[in-house]
């Protein structure tokens, strides 16, 4: 049950619908990687153009949020699916949450970076927070690809990256903290650096979330709240 | 944790759930009571065999729904439970079935007494051809549970009433049972049945030949009789199962291929095959 | 390609096509004609012929009861009126006179039957002598000569006289006949149809039965006479020529009738209304008796009355065990010898006496009657109690 295609429903049609619906939803991935590519860019290179673009590009993901939530109501009003089709739809209502809100703090990372633009920008730790933005983006691009490649054991992999992403968290805060003690005076930029590494850090979380849907959807169990041994040994295990 | 499609009973999904704080099947108590179950249940149709070693159990005051394709076996496992394949001469059966515990086969069963116990409602509504009435007073007069007119006269005012008709028909108990609508006549059909008190209710596809307000209305009545009866309902309606049963049980030519509960089986079934006829994959 | 509606109908093919039916519709409704045409020719001959039977010519006469009457009946009558006054009207009296010694001497005044020549002379269909002829006139011109309505015809049984002859005897012994092949017929065709239908395995011994009770439904009926002859008289002594033996003989032609007709009347009761008993907990038995009967009686009554209706009209079978005697007196007891409505008819069309013919016409009036009775009580019947399932 771990590598299927959807080609077997007698209802072409509804084969179709479903395919469709991933493809929405990976597109609405791509589009979150690139908005965060950019917020990268603008905060670490300090790319004006490509902090704003992110900025006045969030609605697009926000729109794609809209239509497909309505394309999963259409499927659940008219085909009452069952089992794995009824786990399907329900990964993606909650992916595409996370989804959306990952795009959200992509803009207030690129919304950070313009603010740090006007600000004196030389003592902020941006090795490390380039460091954390590899590897939240990494997590998005890993939790997306397990999604479509249906890989439960690739998606605890990625979850537990989290582990890093906060301990990278950590890390910068203390050294921003132990920067504002000894310079008081420059709060406002370094709290926009803590907002956007904060947003960063959130992002890995969301993607995590993102990975236990595809547990959910792939093996039939939901490791929401659960520790990582326990994650693993249900993504490994055999279908109940 | 597998199942072997030799021994399915639910209490398989029951452990599984002890072990999962956050499963919803979590709070479920033991293994329920068993009403009726069969043992390497064989059946054949003259030469050719319908049934291969079926182990089931129904709980007592459960709705068990028999759900699969076209000619899987499953409308004639519930005549088995009835003995109502003993009217069709080249069937041939091997193995167990009992009601309590009792084998209902044994020669020194009365097969009229037994279907005293575990009634039947029909596709079709086949309501007698007599008064509302006297459709519900004829078989316990015949049984001698009725006998004075007040007696028959509160039996047939009570399974009305249970079968959620009374309102319908109070007025016009002499009319013809053939006269009301469709929904109506099974309903009749179903008060009938009670009429005679039976332990347990056999349902072959009680809806299929109804509207969707009708079908309605008998599925809540499923759902209110079974506070007091165990019901087996065949059907090939899978969301129709999926409402009314507690447990369902996936037949494939002539096999039962799972049975669970019906939350379970619903969301994550098992077996490949179960997973492939209910997403509309095959059948 | 421009869909038009409007003149459709006028398209070549169309217009074919509905020639087609009309010529169809054209032959079936002659086909109905043809039918009604040759049933409404038969019905006309018939009651043309027979008509004439239920009227009949009396005649005003002074019957005395003297010395010489005493002895020989016809000389009460005065001696011109011996020809025209029927014989029967006066042959019992010396056997009143003697009964009755007080009525001798006395003269009465009564209307007498006319003799069968001057009747049929006054309905035209014979001659007679220039002196009866004219003393018909005289009496006509005297009022002593009427025409009424002749009651004798039900009343009476068979004569040699066809002016006496009716058909009350053969009315009686129909009847007695269709009792007995009713109570012989019926409680066993049924009963065995049951069993065939409800209860018999389906193995190659039902399956034989079943083909012989077909073919015996298809055997001339003069073999079952033949039967009764060979089996009822000879082998168990029933009296010949008795309703008995003619409503045994009869039964054993109507069983597979009956057996047939039961059978399809128990097959048409829908399957879903038996299992309904079955689940309800009614043993095969009372399926039957509470649920399949009610159901299918009217079509077990309406195969009955049809099959009746068949045996009432038979002939063949009922010569051959001899009832075709002469039968004047109806018969008291299904012992006794008796004959039956068609046999009565046969009976009379093979008189060369003219005054027979139109009562032959007038029997099978008498017979068609009936049997149309028969039959539409069957459609009553079965209309009355079709019930909806």
């Amino acid at each position: 049950m771990d590598k299927k295609g959807f080609s077997q429903h007698i209802s072409r049609q509804y084969n179709e619908d479903l395919e469709q619906i991933i493809t929405r939803v990976m597109t609405m991935g791509g589009l979150v990687e690139q908005q965060l590519e950019s917020a990268m860019d603008a905060l670490v290179n300090g790319d004006q153009a490509k902090g704003e673009e992110v900025i006045t590009s969030d609605y697009r993901i926000n729109a794609m949020e809209v239509e497909l939530d309505d394309a999963c109501t259409n499927v659940l009003a008219r085909r009452q699916p069952a089992a794995s089709d009824l786990r399907l739809i329900v990964a993606v209502i909650k992916a595409i949450t996370d989804l959306e809100r990952i795009g959200d703090e992509a803009e207030r990372v690129g919304r950070m970076a313009l603010h740090l633009l006007e600000e004196d920008r030389r003592r902020s730790p941006m090795a490390e927070i380039a460091a954390l933005g590899n590897q939240v983006k990494g997590m998005v691009h890993g939790a997306l690809d397990a999604f479509a490649r249906m890989d439960a054991e690739q998606a605890v992999r990625v979850a537990q990256e989290d582990i890093k992403a906060d301990a990278q968290y950590d890390a910068i805060i203390r050294h921003l903290v132990k920067y504002l003690e000894d310079n008081p005076k420059s709060v406002p930029p370094v709290l926009d650096i803590v907002w956007a590494t904060r947003s960063l850090e959130r992002i890995g979380d969301r993607s995590r979330n993102i990975c236990e849907y595809v547990i959910y959807f792939v093996k039939g169990k939901d490791v929401r709240h659960t520790s990582f041994e326990q994650m693993a040994e249900e993504a490994t295990g055999d279908r109940r | 944790m597998e199942t072997q499609s030799t021994d399915v009973t639910a209490t398989g999904s029951q452990t599984m759930a002890q072990n999962q704080d956050t499963s919803p099947v979590a709070n479920e108590q033991a293994t329920p009571e068993v009403k009726m179950s069969a043992r390497d249940l064989n059946l054949w149709y003259g030469d050719t065999q319908a049934l291969y070693d079926i182990n089931l159990d129904m709980y007592n005051r459960e709705v068990t729904a028999l759900i699969g394709p076209s000619g899987c076996g499953k409308s004639t496992f519930l005549r088995c439970l009835n003995r109502m394949n003993d009217l069709i001469p080249q069937v041939r059966m091997k193995g167990q079935v009992s009601l309590e515990g009792e084998d209902i086969y044994d020669s020194s069963v009365d097969v009229v007494q037994l279907r005293t116990f575990v009634g039947m409602v029909f596709q079709k509504p086949n309501p007698f051809p007599k008064s509302i009435y006297e459709n519900i007073a004829y078989a316990p007069r015949l049984h001698g549970t009725g006998t004075s007119r007040s007696e028959l006269d509160d039996l047939v005012e009570s399974s009305l009433k249970r079968a959620g008709l009374w309102n319908e028909v109070a007025d016009r108990l002499d009319t013809a049972g053939t006269e009301l609508s469709g929904g109506q006549q099974q309903r009749l059909c179903i008060a009938r049945a009670i009429a005679v008190n039976p332990e347990v209710i056999l349902m072959d596809e009680p809806a299929s030949a109804l509207d969707p307000l009708a079908t309605a209305t008998v599925e809540e009545l499923i759902h209110e009789l079974k506070d007091n009866y165990t019901i087996v309902i065949v059907t090939h309606n899978l969301q129709q199962a999926a409402r009314v049963a507690g447990y369902t049980a996936f037949f494939h030519m002539g096999k039962v291929i799972e049975f669970n509960d019906t939350d379970t089986l619903f969301t994550n079934p098992a077996e490949q095959r179960t997973e492939d006829y209910i997403t509309g994959r095959f059948g | 390609m421009e869909r038009r509606l409007t003149g459709s109908a006028n398209n070549a093919m169309i217009r074919k096509r509905y020639r087609r039916e009309a010529r169809f519709k054209a032959y079936t409704i002659t086909a109905l004609f043809v039918a009604f045409g040759i049933i409404a020719a038969f019905f006309t001959d018939i009651i043309g012929q027979g008509h004439s039977a239920f009227w009949r010519t009396e005649v005003q006469v002074t019957l005395d009861y003297n010395e010489r009457a005493e002895r020989i009946g016809r000389f009460a009558l005065a001696e011109d009126m011996r020809e025209i006054v029927s014989r029967g009207a006066v042959r019992s009296i010396p056997l009143e006179i003697r009964n009755n010694p007080e009525l001798a001497g006395i003269q009465r005044e009564i209307w007498a039957p006319a003799y069968s020549r001057i009747d049929q002379y006054r309905k035209g269909n014979e001659a007679l002598s220039p002196e009866l002829a004219a003393q018909v006139e005289r009496l006509e011109r005297e009022g002593r000569i009427r025409t009424t309505f002749n009651w004798a015809f039900f009343t009476s049984g068979d004569s040699k006289l066809p002016e006496l002859a009716g058909i009350f005897s053969a009315a009686v012994g129909s009847l007695m006949v269709l009792a007995v092949t009713l109570a012989f017929a019926f409680p066993i065709g049924v009963m065995a149809a049951i069993y065939l239908e409800e209860f018999a395995p389906d193995n190659k011994l039902t399956q034989a039965i079943e083909v012989n009770i077909n073919n015996l439904a298809a055997v001339p009926s003069i073999i079952f006479g033949l039967l009764g002859l060979a089996v009822f008289i000879n082998t168990f002594g029933v009296p010949r020529s008795s309703a008995l033996v003619g409503g045994l003989t009869l039964g054993l032609m109507t069983l597979p009738i009956i057996i047939i007709s039961t059978r399809a009347a128990l097959r048409s009761v829908p399957d879903p209304i038996r299992l309904g008993g079955f689940a309800m907990g009614c043993s095969r038995w009372q399926v039957v008796r509470d649920h399949v009967m009610p159901l299918s009686l009217p079509g077990i009554l309406t195969g009955t009355i049809i099959g009746l209706a068949q045996a009432m009209g038979e002939t063949a079978p009922l010569i051959i065990v001899g009832m075709i005697a002469y039968i004047p007196e109806a018969p008291s007891s299904i012992f006794e010898s008796a004959t039956v409505l068609p046999a009565q008819v046969f009976t009379w069309a093979s008189e060369p006496r003219k005054a027979f013919v139109e009562k032959t016409g007038a029997g099978i009036m008498v017979l068609l009657a009936i049997l149309l009775t028969l039959n539409a009580t069957a459609v009553l019947l079965r209309r009355k109690f079709e019930r909806r399932w």
